[in-house]
């Protein structure tokens, strides 16, 4: 049980971290998301059913997701599209894409196939006991990514990006076009969305269109989690290890809400209810704590 | 350097709320001039300054920097030469990054690539120039600019300005939100800053002694024209008396809230 919700919530923590980005550094409270997940399961599905070699399969999520996030950075930026609606608007669109990307099927099994995941699997086995062997490969995946993520926000470029998020009009004094740095943020974001739909379609045995249904809130939660762990910090490090810690007690959170929910009659249909009210709790809980952060401060400074 | 010719701008251009903020405006600023501007509110003093750095375009007219014309260049792009301080003085520097990181952003301008730039070297060169702030910022590298006064981050905002070398200054009543304490050393240290680096710069001021005591040119604005350019040795004679006895003479009216610009 530990061990299935340490795996999910480190697979989906690699989509917290994407929306991490768009949410806090960017500012840019992007939905494509929930395109962009269903978008790189089904190129890392339909690739793998191609005989592509697995890794390969995930570069091409990885790209195809941060292709779907230039497009609604393009729509932002140069049909001055509100950012919320861009996001929409491409989501919507990739919908009927992840159905052809399909075969024009809303769903592809990949039980029997070789995956990423069956490799790693066969080829540790007896080396590591076997039901610990996926835990250990993606904690070494999500906190791969969550360093590279770390590094790149540490570069001149990842700095600027930062920057913009909090003050766009410094960006510009400095000689920068803003839409660039956002184009570039937000296919960053959804490149890193694609690779966890990837994982988690080689985690479930399937590709689905519905699999991104409402996935924006649960990174959300995933991230307002996380920050509700530290108190306040502007290292990168912290905050990327906080939004995938996040998501993982996110998921136990889920998981507990799915096998026990049982008993004060609740069924998986309620989780959606419970995912929205989980987030506005966590609001409700910020903005109280904020509220006695400014108390306290007034108390010291009488 | 830089010469405006024949620009009008109007906002709401066929509404009701039709609003002409500039009529037909020349201005020709020459390298090493230090101008200061003023005028009462809505004269488009503002909007002069939205015009040269390029938020707004003109209706009429076009804009022209060392022969170039550039009334169609995107504001990002003038902005690689041309340096603009807002009055709010969270605009120039961002708040939740450290001091050295908001350096190394402002250190160079243009685009910038997947390279990490801030090593010891550059802290130690960040360092000796924030020295000249004499603010104790030196000791404060890691520190983020939240925990940093308006006063603090507006000297900031001018140093790194000023090391990235522009052609051209502009300063939006830089100095209207601080305290008087801050706002003179801000004023000092951008009068030192002018003449070492020997800097074009434009100010814009609701103080008439300051517009009087900086600078090399004054111009006076009122209903979107400029209505009075003084330079060298006129406006070295200049008192705030005698400036608004001129506003009167050109005007044939009070100038509006000429108490208001009087005070401190």
């Amino acid at each position: 049980m530990i061990e299935s919700i340490l795996v999910e919530g480190l697979i989906y923590g690699i989509m917290a971290l994407g929306v991490f980005i768009t949410f806090r550094v960017l500012d840019f409270p992007d939905l494509t998301v929930d395109g962009s997940f269903p978008l790189g399961a089904a190129l890392m599905v339909q690739g793998l059913l191609l005989g592509m070699n697995g890794w390969l399969a995930l570069l091409i999520a990885f790209i195809g997701g941060m292709l779907a996030g230039i497009v609604t950075a393009l729509i932002h930026n140069h049909l001055k599209v509100p950012n919320l609606l861009a996001g929409i608007l491409t989501m919507t669109m990739l919908y009927s894409i992840n159905i052809r990307i399909l075969g024009n099927r809303a769903n592809v099994p990949i039980i029997d196939q070789k995956t990423l995941l069956s490799d790693v699997s066969s080829r540790f086995s007896g080396v590591i006991p076997d039901e610990y062997i996926l835990l250990v490969f993606f904690v070494i995946v999500a906190l791969g990514i969550k360093l590279l993520v770390d590094l790149f926000f540490h570069t001149d470029l990842g700095m600027t990006i930062g920057a913009m998020g909090n003050n766009e009009q410094m960006v510009i004094s400095q000689g920068i076009n803003p839409k660039t740095l956002k184009t570039i943020g937000l296919g960053l974001s959804n490149g890193l969305v694609a690779v966890s739909g990837a994982f988690a379609a080689q985690y479930l045995g399937f590709a689905d269109v519905g699999l991104g249904q409402g996935i924006i809130i649960s990174g959300l939660a995933s991230v307002m989690i996380g920050e509700f762990l530290i108190r306040k910090s502007n290292r990168i490090g912290v905050l990327t290890l906080c939004a995938v810690a996040g998501s993982i007690l996110f998921h136990a959170v889920m998981y507990v809400g799915r096998y026990y929910g049982y008993v004060i009659k609740m069924t998986p249909n309620d989780l959606s209810l419970i995912k929205g009210l989980l987030i506005i709790i966590l609001l409700v809980l910020t903005q109280s704590r904020k509220l006695n952060m400014a108390a306290i401060k007034a108390m010291v400074q009488k | 350097m830089i010469a405006i010719k024949n620009v009008s701008v109007i906002f709401n251009q066929g509404t009701v709320n039709e609003n002409q903020a500039l009529r037909d405006i020349n201005l020709n600023i020459k390298e090493g001039d230090f101008i200061t501007i003023i005028g009462s509110n809505g004269a488009g003093k503002s909007t002069l300054f939205n015009l040269i750095a390029g938020t707004i375009t003109p209706v009429v007219g076009s804009i022209h920097a060392s022969g170039r014309t550039i009334t169609r260049e995107p504001e990002y792009k003038r902005a690689q030469y041309i340096g603009r301080i807002f009055q709010n003085p969270l605009l120039g520097t961002a708040s939740n990054m450290s001091l050295e990181d908001n350096m190394m952003i402002t250190y160079r301008k243009g685009f910038k690539w997947l390279k990490r730039s801030l090593n010891n070297k550059m802290r130690e060169y960040f360092r000796s120039e924030l020295v000249q702030l004499k603010m104790g910022l030196e000791h404060r590298m890691k520190e983020n600019l939240v925990m940093f006064s308006g006063g603090q981050r507006q000297a900031l905002t001018l140093l790194m300005m000023v090391l990235s070398k522009p052609s051209l200054i502009l300063l939006d009543e830089h100095t209207a939100a601080l305290d008087p304490k801050n706002a003179e050393i801000v004023l000092e240290l951008t009068d030192k800053f002018i003449r070492e680096y020997k800097l074009t710069s434009m100010m814009i001021t609701h103080n008439m002694s300051h517009a009087i005591e900086y600078g090399n040119r004054l111009l006076m604005m009122d209903q979107g024209e400029i209505i009075f350019d003084v330079s060298g040795d006129a406006k070295k004679e200049l008192t705030v008396e005698k400036l608004i006895e001129k506003f009167h003479e050109l005007r044939h009216r009070g100038f509006e809230n000429d108490r208001a610009l009087l005070s401190e």
